[in-house]
């Protein structure tokens, strides 16, 4: 969905070194998701750390979909799924759906929630990530044909929830600046 | 670029969502009728950020060594106290053991004893861990043309860490014994009870399917079994420990929960998926559990019983000076005891 226009009227088509600073501008919420998500995978050594990759996903997904929807569409989901999956060791194609079940119901709320304070998109997102964090747990079991220990997924659901706020703080001034194509 | 109306394009954008639903299930589906492909594609991603986990670790390695440092230092006098205790414990028991190693190879070389084969090693550094939100298992960084296969044994220098279930081009993965899909065939020590450890995704896996009779008893140190050929018989795994609920758990001797090296043995067995392997070892009679090993270990040469008398044997241990280190791997007498059977059959002939 295009931005809505504020100045309409015909203008001059935008320079090349405009049009690339568009793009990088465009490209900044998938790039740093993945950054992020290879960033979590990195061995810091402190206990529990196999749950923030997902939670990093989890997080920047849903914030873009909120706030920049056009800089993360499905097609975009959809690769940082795969990432998730691999750098997770979860079965293929687990944190694809999960992702993209986020991506999907947050855009059908992206009106209604945008809206709204960080308090509030807080709690819209603990919802989403305990449920993204079921589903998980639900599609790996199903994979596996056994019953994974329920508190991986808890566990993994709470670790989102808490890591929200910073990287909130974070995308909230990326949002206003670094990915906003239309100050290019 | 394909020029659409609006119309179309606005039902493309609606379309693209459910399609890619509809694909990740495919994908599901398709990681899981193809194991091979998905483990295929994150060993090669693994292989890609293998060298930058490599290189970042080197400081996250020196930051936690200043900060456990500083810990030590408050509790120095304490520890020292302590260590000194142990020493002194250890000492004694180092006596002990010594005694027991002179015995032992004395026996042996009365009994014309089959020695094992020494296994070939090597020392991987961990450079990740490669569990993920369900699994717990570490990857390794090793060179191009690194001889490590599926199977392999990996041990850090107290005790057993698991096997090597995955392996790429200069990584491979090591599933740990403490992960949900960990089945180990262990011997109680003393009452040589067969049991299954059992991971579970905790700190410590439980111990199943013991023999009626034998039940596991507190502190009791729990051994690898050779039954079914994958893995040699007596690498140290871990110590019994009954949890709250009064169900026994094993607290592993390895320090899983900070590995930095570790090494991989290469047993040369064939073990558990390979028809040639399974099904042989199970009918070894009680009691020699331990020359089960090495029959089943078909890369040595030390196959046949008519074998024992050649000094032959153990060429690894004669060709290689790097076996000695596998002592710390294996129960302490096996490489020594490895060369000195032979002289006596050598004697008789």
């Amino acid at each position: 969905m295009a931005p809505f226009d504020r100045t309409p009227g015909i203008r001059p088509r935008p320079s090349l070194g405009r049009r690339l600073d568009m793009a990088a501008r465009a490209s900044f919420p998938a790039t740093c998701t993945a950054l992020l998500m290879l960033l979590a995978a990195v061995p810091f050594g402190f206990a529990g750390q196999a749950a923030l990759i997902p939670a990093v996903a989890t997080i920047s997904v849903y914030f873009w979909t909120l706030f920049r929807p056009a800089s993360m569409p499905p097609v975009v989901v959809f690769p940082i799924g795969l990432l998730l999956d691999l750098l997770g060791y979860l079965p293929i194609g687990v944190g694809v759906i999960c992702l993209l079940a986020v991506h999907g119901f947050a855009l059908s709320w992206q009106r209604f929630l945008v809206r709204q304070s960080f308090a509030v998109i807080w709690v819209a997102f603990s919802a989403f990530a305990a449920a993204s964090a079921a589903l998980g747990w639900g599609l790996t079991s199903l994979m596996g044909f056994r019953l994974l220990p329920v508190r991986s997924a808890i566990f993994q659901g709470v670790v989102a929830i808490a890591v929200y706020p910073m990287l909130a703080v974070l995308f909230s001034r990326a949002h206003g600046s670094i990915a906003a194509p239309e100050q290019a | 670029m394909i020029r659409l109306s609006i119309p179309a394009r606005q039902a493309l954008a609606k379309l693209t969502l459910p399609m890619l639903v509809v694909a990740a299930f495919a994908l599901l589906l398709l990681g899981k009728a193809d194991a091979l492909l998905a483990e295929r594609a994150r060993m090669a991603l693994a292989d890609a950020m293998a060298p930058i986990y490599s290189v970042l670790s080197a400081p996250i390695v020196r930051v936690r060594t200043v900060i456990s440092d500083w810990d030590e230092l408050l509790i120095a006098r304490s520890e020292n106290v302590r260590l000194r205790d142990e020493n002194e414990r250890l000492r004694r028991w180092q006596s002990v053991a010594l005694a027991l190693d002179a015995e032992n190879q004395r026996l042996r070389a009365n009994l014309h004893w089959i020695p094992d084969p020494a296994p070939a090693f090597v020392t991987a550094r961990v450079v990740a861990d490669a569990g993920g939100v369900y699994a717990r298992a570490v990857l390794l960084a090793l060179g191009p043309n690194h001889g490590i296969a599926k199977g392999q044994i990996a041990l850090d220098e107290r005790g057993l860490v698991g096997r090597v279930t995955e392996v790429g081009a200069r990584t491979a993965r090591v599933l740990l014994l403490t992960d949900l899909n960990s089945r180990i065939p262990v011997i109680l020590e003393t009452s040589r009870s067969r049991a299954i450890l059992v991971g579970t995704n905790g700190p410590r896996p439980r111990l199943m399917y013991w023999a009626e009779g034998a039940v596991p008893a507190e502190g009791e140190r729990v051994v690898t079994s050779a039954e079914a050929g994958a893995f040699p018989a007596n690498l140290p795994v871990g110590t019994v420990h009954y949890n709250a609920a009064n169900v026994p758990e094993v607290e592993p001797s390895a320090r899983l929960d900070r590995l930095e090296v570790v090494r991989i043995f290469d047993y040369g067995l064939r073990g558990i998926g390979s028809p040639e392997g399974s099904g042989k070892s199970g009918v070894s009679p009680e009691g020699s559990v331990k020359p089960a090993a090495s029959p089943e270990g078909g890369v040595k040469p030390v196959s046949s019983p008519e074998a024992a008398g050649k000094p032959a044997t153990p060429p690894a241990a004669a060709g290689k000076p790097a076996t000695p280190p596998a002592a710390a791997g294996k129960p302490a007498t096996q490489p020594a005891a490895a060369g000195k059977p032979a002289k006596p059959a050598e004697a008789r002939r």
